[in-house]
This record gives C-alpha cells, sequence and structure tokens, in this order.
C-alpha cells in the first residue's frame, strides 16, 4: 500500500496548506491521484495505513463543524496519527486567551500539524507564519476552505471523468463564500469553466479580475453545465438585507429536479453541505443519480488523507519506518 | 516648550529654507529667547550655544495636524512623552493630538493636563483638540468656549464621524465664535458596515470585509452641504478617496470654507500592501485603489489638499498580533511621514518647497498656530535635514512605544538630522538610540 502511495509521485506543496492558490495543476493532479490511491483503505477491514504513525494532528476549531471535523479525524486516524480535538467552548479560549497564545501552545505541547477553522479570513495563515508545525486551512472566514475545494475536484473528475472543459456553475451567496473562492481558483486552474450564479448583493465587488462568468439568473447561469455547485446559505443573510427573505431566494436559486431538467438535464449535482433543505436543494430524490453530495463526504476523507501524508509524512524519513510496507 | 525661558543657540553652516516666506539661503543662524534674530550671513554674539549643520537644509519645524498620542488612558500604547519623542526624531516640532482618549478631551481639566504634561516632557509643542460632542457620544455638544480658553485649537470626534448632519451644523455654526475650525472624520459607519480594509478586488480575494469608496465620499458630501448652509470652518481628514478629492476640489472652487489633509500611506500604498504587511496595514480610513492613490497624488498637486498630516495611531503589539479582523484601526507615522513624503519630490509630482509648504506653514496656518514659519522673530522651531541620507525605518525601533508600521524595514531617502523646538536641540539622530 505504501509503496503504491509513494508510487503516485505526487510533486510536494507546504510546509503548509493555507490557500489554493499557489497549487499548480501538477500538484492539484498529484494530490488527486494520491487520494484516488488511499480510495482502497477505505474499503479495506482493517482501514490503517501507518505512514503518520507517531505524529499528532490537532483539530482546533473556532466554528461548529461536524464534517470538516470528524473528516480530518478520520482521515488522520486511518493514517495512524494521534488526534486530539480542541473546539474553543471547552478551552481557555473562553477565558479570553489570544489565538497566538492558544496555537504557541497546541504546539509546545507537541502537535506535528494543526488543522484550524476560524471565523477571521487570514487566521490560518496569521498562525502559520508563526509556528514552525503544518498548518491546515479548515475554513477561515469568507477566505479559503482548501480541502473542501480539493474533494470537490476529487468528486468531479471521479463522476465526470475530467476536469479541463466543463461547464461548472457555483451558485448562491460567492460573497460570504469560501468554498466558492477556493472552488473558483482550483476549477478554473484545471481547466473548467467556471459560472458563478448568484444576486447582485451576493457577488464579491470587484470581480473583474477573476477567472468566471457572473450571472443573476439561475436559467441563464445552469444552462448547459456539467456541473451545478449549490451554496450554502445563511439563514441570517436576510437579515442583513442581502436577500429579502430565504423564501424568495429559494424561487430564484433554487435546485430542484424540474430546474435540472429543463436547463441542464445531465449535469452533477454538489453541495458542501449541510444543505437548507426546501432552500438551495429540493426534491434531491428526484435527482438521486445525479447528486454527489454523499460522494463529496467520502471522498473526503480520501482527499484529506493524501493532504495530511503528503504535508506530513511525505518524503521524511522517518515516516517510514517499515518502507517495506507490512500491513 | 518653555517660551518664557526659550533657548539661545547659534546653528552654524546650513541652507535654510522656507518657501512660505521666501527665505532661502545659505549660512548661520542666530537665536535668541526661543526665536531666531538674524539669518544669513551672522555672526555669534556673546556665548551661546553652537551647533554645526555641516551644510544641511534647515526647515521650520513640521506641524502635523492629526497624531494620537494616547495620553490620558492609553498610555501602554503611547504617552505624551513617547509620542512627542517620535514626533521630534521625525521633524514635527508641533503636533495636534485629538481628543479620543480616555477621559475623552472635552473638558478643560483634561486640556490642560495634556498641556502641563506636554510642557513637562518638554519636547514637540502639543495642541489639544478637544471633542466636538462629550464623550465623542454624538449628542451634546462640548463647552468649546472653556476649551479654547483651555488651549483646544480645533474641534474632532476623530475616530468617527460626528454621528449626525444636524450635530454637525450645530458644530459648525458655534464653533464660529472661537473661529476654530472642526475636524471631521469622513465616514458612513452604515456603508463601512464593520468592514476591515477597502473593498474591491483584493478584500474580495482576501474575504475581508470591504469598506467601500462611497462610505467616505458620502460624509464628505454631506459635510459640505452642511457646511455651505452653516458657515464655520471645516477641515476634513484623512482623504482617500478619488471621489472625496473632487468634491473638495470642487468646494474650494466655490471658494467654501474648507481645507483637507491627507496622510503618506494613502499616496505610498494602495490595498495590495494588505497581503504582505496584514494588520500593519489596516487603518481607517483603509488603503485604497491605485486610482485613489494618484488622485490624492493630484489633489495635494494642485492644492485640493491642503496639508500632509500623519495620523499617527500607537496600539501595542499584542492588539495588532491578531486576527485581521479583530486588530484596531491605526498605524504610526510620525517618524516615517517626511521620507515617505519625501518620494513625492523624487518622482517629480511636488517640489520641494511645495513639500515643506505642506508640512510647516500651511498646516499651522489652518489651525492658526503660531509656528511653522523660518523668519526673523519667529519661534525656532526648525528641522535639519539630510535629504539623501538612508536609513531603515525601525531597524534601531522606533521612539513611538508602538511599531505598528507598514514601513518598518524599508529604506527611507531623507534623514532627519537634528530637531529645535523654541531654540532647544530636542533631537539629534547622531546622540540618542530609540527607547
Amino acid at each position: 500500500m505504501i509503496n503504491k502511495i509513494l508510487a503516485t509521485g505526487a510533486p510536494p506543496f507546504g510546509p503548509h496548506l493555507l490557500s489554493v492558490s499557489g497549487l499548480s495543476p501538477e500538484v492539484l493532479t498529484g494530490i488527486l491521484d494520491t487520494a484516488e490511491s488511499f480510495l482502497e483503505v477505505g474499503h479495506q477491514t482493517v482501514k490503517k495505513v501507518p505512514v503518520l504513525r507517531g505524529k499528532t494532528l490537532v483539530n482546533l476549531f473556532y466554528e461548529s463543524s461536524t464534517r470538516t471535523r470528524s473528516s480530518f479525524e478520520i482521515a488522520a486516524k486511518r493514517l495512524s496519527a494521534d488526534v486530539i480535538n480542541v473546539s474553543p467552548t471547552q478551552s481557555s479560549v473562553t477565558k479570553g486567551e489570544s489565538l497566538l497564545d492558544t496555537v504557541r501552545t497546541i504546539e509546545a505541547l507537541g502537535a506535528d500539524g494543526l488543522v484550524i477553522r476560524h471565523p477571521s479570513s487570514g487566521a490560518p495563515a496569521f498562525v502559520a507564519d508563526r509556528l514552525r508545525c503544518h498548518v491546515i486551512n479548515g475554513g477561515d472566514g469568507c477566505h479559503q476552505h482548501p480541502t473542501q475545494a480539493l474533494l470537490d475536484l476529487f468528486t468531479i473528475r471521479k463522476r465526470m471523468g475530467r476536469i479541463e472543459g466543463l461547464k461548472v456553475a457555483i451558485v448562491g451567496d460567492i460573497l460570504h463564500s469560501r468554498v466558492a473562492r477556493s472552488n473558483i481558483m482550483t476549477l478554473a486552474r484545471m481547466g473548467a469553466h467556471v459560472r458563478l450564479v448568484a444576486p447582485p448583493t451576493l457577488i464579491p465587488p470587484g470581480i473583474r479580475t477573476w477567472p468566471v462568468e457572473v450571472y443573476h439568473r439561475l436559467d441563464e447561469g445552469i444552462r448547459g453545465c456539467d456541473v451545478v455547485m449549490a451554496l450554502r446559505l445563511q439563514l441570517e443573510r436576510a437579515a442583513g438585507g442581502y436577500i429579502p427573505s430565504v423564501s424568495e431566494y429559494a424561487r430564484l436559486y433554487g435546485i430542484n429536479a424540474d430546474v435540472l431538467d429543463r436547463l441542464a438535464p445531465g449535469a452533477l449535482v454538489l453541495h458542501p453541505g449541510p444543505v437548507n433543505r426546501g432552500v438551495e436543494i429540493s426534491g434531491e430524490e428526484g435527482f438521486a443519480d445525479r447528486s454527489a453530495i454523499l460522494s463529496q463526504v467520502e471522498f473526503g476523507v480520501s482527499v484529506r488523507m493524501a493532504v495530511l501524508y503528503l504535508l506530513m509524512g511525505g518524503g521524511s524519513e522517518e515516516a517510514f519506518p517499515d518502507k517495506g510496507g507490512k500491513e | 516648550m518653555r517660551d518664557r525661558e526659550g533657548e539661545s543657540l547659534f546653528v552654524r553652516n546650513v541652507r535654510f529654507f522656507d518657501p512660505a516666506e521666501g527665505v532661502s539661503g545659505f549660512g548661520n543662524v542666530l537665536i535668541r529667547d526661543g526665536r531666531v534674530e538674524s539669518l544669513g550671513n551672522v555672526s555669534p554674539s556673546g556665548t551661546v550655544r553652537e551647533i554645526d549643520g555641516n551644510g544641511g537644509l534647515l526647515f521650520p519645524g513640521f506641524v502635523d495636524l492629526h497624531a494620537h498620542f494616547r495620553e490620558p488612558g492609553f498610555e501602554y500604547k503611547e504617552t505624551i512623552a513617547s509620542g512627542s519623542h517620535a514626533a521630534v526624531a521625525g521633524g514635527f516640532t508641533a503636533v495636534c493630538v485629538m481628543a479620543n482618549t480616555d477621559p475623552v478631551n472635552d473638558t478643560a481639566d483634561v486640556t490642560r493636563a495634556i498641556l502641563e504634561r506636554a510642557r513637562d516632557v518638554g519636547r514637540a509643542r502639543v495642541f489639544p483638540i478637544g471633542a466636538v460632542t462629550r464623550g465623542l457620544g454624538g449628542e451634546h455638544l462640548t463647552e468649546m468656549g472653556r476649551l479654547s480658553e483651555a488651549g483646544c485649537i480645533a474641534f474632532s470626534d476623530d475616530g468617527k464621524p460626528v454621528a449626525t448632519s444636524r450635530m454637525l451644523r450645530r458644530a459648525l455654526e458655534y464653533s464660529r465664535l472661537f473661529a476654530r475650525p472642526v475636524i471631521d472624520h469622513c465616514e458612513d459607519p452604515e456603508l463601512s458596515n464593520r468592514g476591515v480594509m477597502n473593498e474591491g478586488s483584493v478584500s474580495s480575494e482576501l474575504g475581508l470585509s470591504g469598506i467601500p469608496n462611497a462610505s467616505e465620499e458620502v460624509c464628505v458630501a454631506r459635510d459640505l452641504s452642511v457646511l455651505e448652509a452653516s458657515g464655520g470652518r471645516l477641515h476634513v481628514a484623512h482623504l482617500s478617496t478619488a471621489g472625496a478629492v473632487r468634491m473638495v476640489r470642487e468646494a474650494k472652487r466655490r471658494n467654501l470654507p474648507v481645507t483637507a489633509e491627507t496622510c503618506p500611506h494613502y499616496f505610498s500604498l494602495t490595498d495590495e500592501a494588505v497581503r504582505c504587511h496584514g494588520t500593519h496595514a489596516k487603518m481607517n480610513p483603509p488603503l485604497r485603489r491605485e486610482e485613489d492613490r494618484l488622485a490624492v497624488i493630484e489633489g495635494l498637486k494642485d492644492g485640493t489638499i491642503d496639508v500632509i498630516a500623519t495620523d499617527h495611531a500607537p496600539h501595542a503589539s499584542h492588539e495588532k498580533e491578531q486576527e485581521f479582523d479583530r486588530a484596531p484601526f491605526g498605524i504610526i507615522g510620525l517618524e516615517t511621514a517626511f521620507s515617505v513624503s519625501l518620494e513625492l519630490v523624487r518622482e517629480g509630482h511636488l517640489t520641494l518647497a511645495e513639500l515643506v509648504y505642506r508640512l510647516s506653514a500651511r498646516p499651522a496656518a489652518i489651525f492658526g498656530l503660531p509656528v511653522g514659519r523660518l523668519v526673523p522673530g519667529g519661534l525656532a522651531d526648525l528641522v535639519l535635514v539630510d535629504l539623501s541620507g538612508e536609513w531603515k525605518a525601525g531597524s534601531r525601533g522606533y521612539f513611538s512605544k508602538s511599531r505598528n508600521s507598514p514601513y518598518t524595514g524599508s529604506v527611507m531617502k531623507g534623514k532627519i538630522l537634528r530637531t529645535i523646538v523654541g531654540g532647544r536641540l530636542v533631537y539629534d539622530s547622531e546622540g540618542e538610540g530609540c527607547g
């Protein structure tokens, strides 16, 4: 198994994964190929490989998260790392400790890697500049969510067989979406045509320089698309005046079987979760064959295994005490 | 400082230059009792202390219309002592300090305490700016009469705009009684909506909430309309957008009693600086786009923008070493302002005369301060500079208590050699390291 992973020859990146902005198509492909080989691990009876044995990964989540945190935890455990979850409600953060003091303490405790999710854009880069351990951005504010974009890329490649040349529509609250920002970069870099579909209030200002086409009407935006990625709508956006009401949003931008059949009959539907049923997506059973939402979750574990392995284990001698592979 | 006991000094071998007074020449300067007695081919009379200028340029001391010295209340960021030291190290001999201290400078007692402290420190001259409204609360005018008598030279709720157009109108009207300007920090908080940097492609990419140009411009438009109706004198703080420059230009063309300042960062940096300087490039108004930067330079060239002020805003490192959106707005500026501004001369945007005017005589005239001139009979507040001298910002630390500057590590041209206030040598670049 390990030999097979090493044989993918994925080009190295790191020491951190803070944003997808610096990742070349070769690096992206290397991560996807590595994830592909890890996919098998999940199908074995003993779902573990020893590549990160003796390493400690800390999940530091300042925002609630089920799937991302569990996904990182499962990924790290399958790589035989020790995992500790720190969430601010039960830590000294509630006593007013600064982010910097918190992460320095975690590092001093012996963490080799830190997955951080934080409501402030730029927080992972801020701590990475001041730490020696590997820092992985688990989602920061409205900035980046690199592993989500990688798992979306993986899901699209797996289900559609390619990425280059596909028309991908990202629908919803682009303005506040770190998922959209990361996906726009990775998809464009891999040769997909990216469309953004949102009301003008939810399109980021100054977007002219981005490699995207902007649409405001759903029917125009998703017509003929190969992939439709719906974003989660934070329900408080209505209170912020970005949309008049959630129900009007659902009527104008909701994805359902009718819309898909009419405009993009073959399109794969993605959603980073958790889904507001009846808002971004309704009647998923009507297009179950085209929904990749659970595949995203499953593939997410392999993609995160690949990221952790390439950052924390790849190339380092001590990571491979048993180079022959003796699972 | 101590005017009455002002000192005597003989400055030998300088090129003295005050464009506002048409003073320019080479020779010596004789200072007696804190005032310039004569310039040029003069010799020391009696036994006065001498310093050798080594052929350096001698300007009137710079005058900063906008700084935060944080005392009383936030002495961990800056004190009147450390702020004054930073000022003279940057060539500023007079500094107007904003009212957003704790307690706010909204009573004569606070004003007098600031002045007394500044006198004890005895470096730069400090001119307090009183609050427009009590506690900066936006609801009740301060007792501008008492504040003026105590020594306030202008009024501002800086940190935020005068809260309502009605309050601004009353402030402009009432301040006419004392012929003091009202300074406004122009921002529409509704449009800023907790933004943390300039709104545009950079903020969108970084996922940081933006402050649009319109936030400043809506408020400038409000202020100019109110000014036209109310009379009084309006000074617009830290202009940063092309639209705001355009509106002030148009208002001046119609002879409205408005003046304006900008700060070195608005004509030397853009919002791209946030990428590499992080919270040290976070201030309000924020660094704007290149178009705005160029418009600010145009404004300085044609006189729409009267003066360069620093908006020196010290913050402790534990406050700036935070997540971007949590860190406070503001950067220090007194020690780098001249060198950064000199770049405008080197790039051919301003003449040296224009730059010196916008740093000395012009700001002094706007607030009616008795400084900023290098003439016989004038206060001997002077700065000796070496225009080609290079130094690296922050390499020896700063005299300010804080170090929140995007310029740290930049190699700068234009070195402050010595600073004289009231005939006293208050800064000597040879003589001291940073605190």
